[in-house]
């Protein structure tokens, strides 16, 4: 974990709202791993106060990635960042996603800015057979990895509203993957939207694939010191809570409590 | 100039500096080592403890407010017998002056904290926050009543062999008669504030935007009031005055001695800038040499208005 001041190298609108970051730290990239994030001071002063997380979305030279979308305030003073602009990181934070030793047609399955940890998981893999399936509302919102500067990612896509790939959901796209395998996938990864995450999840289970889900929850310190992002663990936990900083952000599906989340 | 003393004395406590981190915000010491030095603060102050182990309030927990977050964990802790075996071993090789914050839902669960505490090395004085609510009357926090929060102050007193520092809420009246009742019941110091009672509401899902509902208010926001209610304190009583809330940089801190604190702790700045306990203190030390004053005692209590 390191905190520094770093320098933005770049801020570039990438889709409807959507923004794709770069920022120099060797120190963090040489220790990033997939599914980790960082806490970001989008100001110094007092509004917004608390930093923000992100995921790592992957790493270029002695850059690090993030791709995030304008939901409110300081993702809004975010996207005024220029380069050569300075910014206040803490990171890399978090346990990332766990690789399966020999990982046969891992899955992938993101939901809007879910797309983000799943792209480094998906270069670090970097298996022939895998499967990306991105979902988005619209296809406005659909990020092309050529905007990001990525070659031979291309995700299956699914728009809610049918304007660019599969009309419907990524689930969809799951359950078509799932039904034309010819051999039984080892790993499902996800990131997304709560109730996506948890469609995802119901099918890997019926089909007894092991799933890793990447949580998101409101931050404090992203530390372990505050305890304020609990998640819900199973009900064999007797009540115990996880934490989404440190404990996760990624959590083996069946480790959660989903009727509580 | 030679550099300017910082140590400061809490009756018998002595401090290398005026600068702890507020419990329930650091942890317990360990989290944020990798990125400053905890070794350098004048003193930690863990996560309240109590008797067993607590597993908190449902999410969402936190939510930020202007200036300010609500936090609705719900006194979340390892409880007493694992923070001696897992958490406090750390901290013992870090030479660094460890403060317990404990807590209960009754009286004897005060005592039994207090009384496992009894005697451990490495742990330099207990603070008590009272600002929990007590089952056997009905959930009404102890704080909020002189008696009990003498009674919870006499219990505890009863059970250990180190310096008592009760911990006050704000969510009073007037907050002079429960310092001065702690103080007759034998409490060796005071600090305060803990956080002030709020709430936010999601307009569109016409819901608390805490699943408890309410939640404490901290950070820079709250801290007008807290400089206040502690130049109150510092008025009231004889005791050593520890200043706490929204403080997060050297300026606040200063503010806080000049109203007569004789120590302050840093809380929710930590999470906005794991640094900031060290920065006050490198702030509060240049204050001291550009103003030629030789020790920060100096500055302690000089209010002039
Ligand atoms: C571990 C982790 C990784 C994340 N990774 C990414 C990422 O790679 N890209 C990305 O765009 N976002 C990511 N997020 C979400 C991101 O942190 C929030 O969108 C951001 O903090 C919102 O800040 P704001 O000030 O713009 O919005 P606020 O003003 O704080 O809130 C505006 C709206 O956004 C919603 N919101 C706030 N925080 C969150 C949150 N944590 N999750 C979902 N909705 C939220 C609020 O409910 C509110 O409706 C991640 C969150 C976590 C916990
Ligand atoms: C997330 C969080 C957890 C806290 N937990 C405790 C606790 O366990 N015991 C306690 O006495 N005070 C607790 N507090 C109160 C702080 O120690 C402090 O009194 C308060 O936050 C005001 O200081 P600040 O504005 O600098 O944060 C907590 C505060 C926060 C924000
Ligand atoms: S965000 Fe503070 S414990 Fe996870």
């Amino acid at each position: 974990m390191i905190e520094a001041s770093t320098e933005i190298v770049f801020n570039k609108r990438v889709a409807k709202n959507t923004f794709f970051m770069g920022f120099r730290s060797e120190p963090m990239v040489n220790v990033a791993k997939p599914g980790q994030f960082v806490m970001m001071r989008v100001r110094s002063s007092i509004d917004p106060l608390l930093r923000r997380p992100f995921s790592i979305c992957g790493v270029n030279g002695d850059v690090l990635l993030i791709l995030y979308r304008v939901v409110g305030q300081g993702t809004a003073i975010l996207s005024e960042k220029r380069p050569g602009d300075l910014i206040r990181v803490l990171g890399p934070l978090g346990r990332g996603f766990a690789f399966p030793g020999k990982a046969v047609q891992p899955i992938m399955v993101a939901g809007g800015m879910g797309i983000a940890p799943l792209i480094f998981l998906s270069l670090t893999l970097a298996r022939k057979d895998q499967h990306f399936l991105a979902g988005y509302g619209i296809s406005a919102e659909v990020v092309p990895p050529d905007q990001l500067g990525i070659v031979g990612l291309s995700p299956a896509i699914a728009t809610e509203d049918g304007s660019q790939g599969h009309h419907g959901r990524v689930t969809d796209l799951l359950e078509s993957v799932l039904s034309n395998a010819k051999k039984i996938p080892s790993a499902i990864f996800t990131c997304g939207p709560l109730p996506m995450l948890q469609a995802v999840r119901r099918i890997a289970l019926g089909k007894s694939i092991p799933c890793q889900v990447s949580l998101e929850s409101t931050m404090a310190c992203g530390v372990g010191a505050c305890q304020g992002c609990a998640v819900r663990k199973a009900p064999r936990f007797d009540g115990a809570y996880a934490h989404v900083c440190q404990d996760g952000p990624v959590f083996d599906a069946e480790i959660l409590d989903w009727e509580v989340m | 100039m030679d550099k300017p003393d910082l140590s400061v004395q809490l009756g018998a406590l002595n401090l290398k500096n005026p600068v702890l981190t507020a419990s329930g915000t650091f942890g317990y010491g360990r989290e944020f080592a990798s990125v400053m030095d905890p070794g350098l603060l004048g003193g930690i102050v863990v996560k309240g403890i109590s008797l067993k182990p607590m597993v908190g309030n449902p999410p969402p927990r936190i939510v930020e407010t202007p200036g300010g977050m609500l936090n609705a964990i719900g006194l979340a802790n390892v409880g007493l017998e694992a923070f001696l075996s897992e958490k406090l071993p750390w901290l013992q090789k870090l030479k660094v002056l460890v403060i317990v914050n404990i807590y209960g839902h009754s009286l004897d669960e005060y005592g039994a904290v207090a009384a496992g505490l009894k005697g451990v090395p490495g742990v330099a004085a207990l603070e008590v926050n009272i600002s929990c609510p007590n089952v056997e009357q009905g959930g009404m926090a102890f704080g909020t009543d002189p008696d009990m929060a003498a009674r919870v102050t006499e219990r505890v007193l009863r059970e250990t062999d180190k310096p008592v520092i009760v911990k006050l809420s704000p969510n009073v009246t007037d907050i002079r008669v429960i310092a001065r009742a702690v103080e007759k019941a034998g409490a060796h110091a005071i600090s305060l504030i803990n956080t002030l009672t709020g709430m936010t509401i999601d307009i569109e899902k016409r819901t608390s935007k805490l699943a408890n509902g309410s939640g404490g208010l901290s950070g820079p926001a709250i801290r007008p009031v807290a400089l206040h209610m502690v130049r109150q304190v510092v008025q009231t009583v004889r005791l050593p005055v520890i200043g706490i809330g929204g403080i997060r940089e050297a300026r606040d801190a200063l503010e806080f001695l000049i109203a007569g604190a004789d120590a302050v702790q840093v809380g929710t700045a930590n999470f906005v800038n794991p640094g900031a306990s060290l920065d006050i203190i490198s702030g509060i030390e240049k204050f001291l040499m550009e103003h030629h004053i030789e020790s920060v005692k100096e500055i302690i209590g000089t209010l002039k208005n």
